[in-house]
């Protein structure tokens, strides 16, 4: 009997895997295109500050070329790494740092070297008003000053310390979050009185933060690298839409959201 | 084979997967532990402040749910009042609120432009960025947990001894306190470990809520989700911790949760017997 119960899990394990595996592949297109025609599918792997221009700029591609397809995957750099490097389905990878490009360069990952198509650097936010009155960097030290910034282990907290050392200033944030929108989020419900985020979170942010700029933050410039990966199905395509966002059509669209020039 | 049981054996095939799916994701985890640097990653001080934060605000938690969960439970559970259904729904709310949900909606009330931290933050209490934002978010996903558990044991149990007590001229506080809660106490004690583990997994709102500062508001998932970033060995042994924490917890709940109804029928007895003695 048991015998026959063990048989019996087996088959249905047999049968959900085999559904799992069958929704894995998606037909090649290898119909051989037209010199000037792209023709296909492409996923992108872009880091979570990129949600709003690559999302632009992905649907300016597929209107310049109608027989193409861009998904758009956004998470954290590392949490892009991480599933690329365990085998997702990804034809194009946007960093958002140099470090974690690196990561899949070394995995010999990579089709060709990245592309540097973007910068971005820090800025303060404060709540709308600046009740705490911040002016500059050494005023975000104040002793009543709540600041959040990113935590060190994070690219904006690695920026941050950088700014911090060149800079003598000493901080002592009453958070170190993981991730730069929680900085955001909490200077947007006001109840810290500055945060460290990018100068693209603020212009994002429209009216819910104020921005302060600060020379400082010339110590820490973070460039977003781009890539084409080695395993895509439509290799073309993916060369393309790299070619496409590190050119004037990606310029433009990055620079009104705040991304400097690489 | 003498064991014959009426469960079909299909059902018990789709059982195993369901087991299997729960099961398999842990194992596959514990598989990716660095067992050679285990210890050293576990024991580095950003880990060990974790851990202790997590303990002492999931006890914190644990408290502060007993202390307000009990007479919760007990209303809900004895008396009867207008719109009893739709507080006892709220009340339960927690338990299917997206975490995230659960911080905003601290912020707004404890934050310092909250309902009442606007007026905490004119005497000079900050709560936000605090241990003690910790505790709340905690104390506000746990005590469905206690409360649930709680009000289903003294539902259970009946108002016959309390009635009992009564008529022989017990106030109450006395009835509360020598019939009613020895009664419900396995229910207590299995709703209590519940809610402490569940403050101890809490994560989306004191993310949301209380930040994260070493050794202040990181607790052991918000250390684990930041060193997924840098260290993922790191972040793969803390969630094994955490794990084992959870199962040892959980463990101890069934145990309690087990001996419920054999412990309730001897408290009976013994209530009863109280009860006559009064």
């Amino acid at each position: 009997m048991e015998k026959l119960s063990a048989l019996a899990i087996g088959a249905v394990l047999a049968v959900a895997l085999a559904g799992c595996a069958g929704t894995a592949d998606t037909p090649a297109e290898s119909t051989p295109a037209a010199a000037d025609a792209l023709r296909g599918s492409i996923t992108v792997f872009a880091a979570a500050s990129l949600t709003a221009t690559f999302t632009e700029l992905a649907s300016q591609f597929e209107a310049a070329h109608p027989d193409t397809t861009v998904e758009l995957n956004f998470a954290g750099s590392s949490d892009l790494v991480t599933q690329i490097t365990e085998g997702a389905p990804a034809d194009v990878f946007a960093s958002a740092d140099t470090k974690n490009m690196g990561k899949v360069t070394d995995a010999d990952l990579a089709e060709g070297d990245p592309v540097d198509f973007a910068t971005n650097v820090l800025e303060i936010a404060v709540p709308p008003g600046n009740p705490a009155g911040i002016d500059n960097f050494a005023d975000l030290a104040g002793p009543d000053v709540k600041l959040v910034v990113c935590a060190p282990a994070v690219p904006c907290g690695a920026a941050t310390v950088a700014v911090e050392t060149a800079s003598g200033v000493d901080l002592a944030p009453v958070s170190e979050e993981s991730a730069v929108t929680d900085v955001l989020g909490k200077v947007t419900s006001g109840e810290a009185d500055a945060g460290l985020v990018y100068v693209t979170d603020v212009i994002g942010a429209g009216d819910a933060v104020e921005g302060i700029e600060f020379d400082e933050s010339a110590e820490a410039v973070n460039t977003y690298p781009i890539v084409a990966l080695g395993d895509s199905e439509a290799p073309d395509v993916a060369q393309a839409f790299v070619d496409f966002v590190a050119g004037d059509e990606g310029r433009s669209v990055l620079e009104a959201a705040g991304f400097g020039a690489p | 084979m003498p064991t014959r049981t009426s469960v079909p054996r299909w059902v018990v095939a789709v059982a195993a997967i369901g087991a299997l799916f729960v099961l398999l994701p842990l194992a596959a985890m514990v598989l990716r532990v660095n067992w050679a640097e285990f210890v050293p990653l576990v024991t580095s001080e950003a880990s060990v402040d974790a851990l202790w934060l997590s303990l002492r605000t999931s006890l914190a938690a644990t408290a502060l749910c007993i202390v307000l969960g009990v007479p919760l439970a007990l209303v809900l559970a004895r008396a009867t009042f207008p719109g009893q259904r739709l507080v006892r729904s709220l009340v339960l709310l927690p338990l299917v609120l997206p975490p995230v949900v659960g911080g905003i909606a601290l912020l707004y009330t404890f934050g310092r432009r909250g309902l009442i931290g606007e007026h905490l933050d004119a005497l000079g209490i900050t709560i936000a960025f605090s241990t003690t934002a910790v505790v709340l978010a905690q104390t506000f996903v746990a005590l469905p947990f206690l409360v649930l558990s709680l009000e289903g044991a003294l539902r259970t149990v009946g108002t016959r001894y309390e009635e009992v007590g009564a008529t022989l001229g017990a106030a109450p506080s006395t009835v509360l306190r020598r019939i009613t809660l020895p009664l419900v106490l396995p229910a207590l004690v299995s709703g209590a470990v519940l809610s402490f583990a569940r403050a101890l997994g809490e994560f989306g709102a004191t993310l949301t809520f209380a930040g994260s500062l070493q050794g202040t508001t990181r607790t052991l998932p918000l250390e684990i989700y930041l060193q997924r970033e840098t260290s993922p060995d790191t972040a793969v042994a803390l969630s094994l911790v955490l794990v084992v924490v959870a199962v040892v917890v959980v463990g101890i709940a069934y145990q309690a949760g087990s001996t419920d109804f054999l412990r309730s029928s001897f408290g009976s007895r013994s209530a009863s017997r109280r009860a006559d003695d009064a």
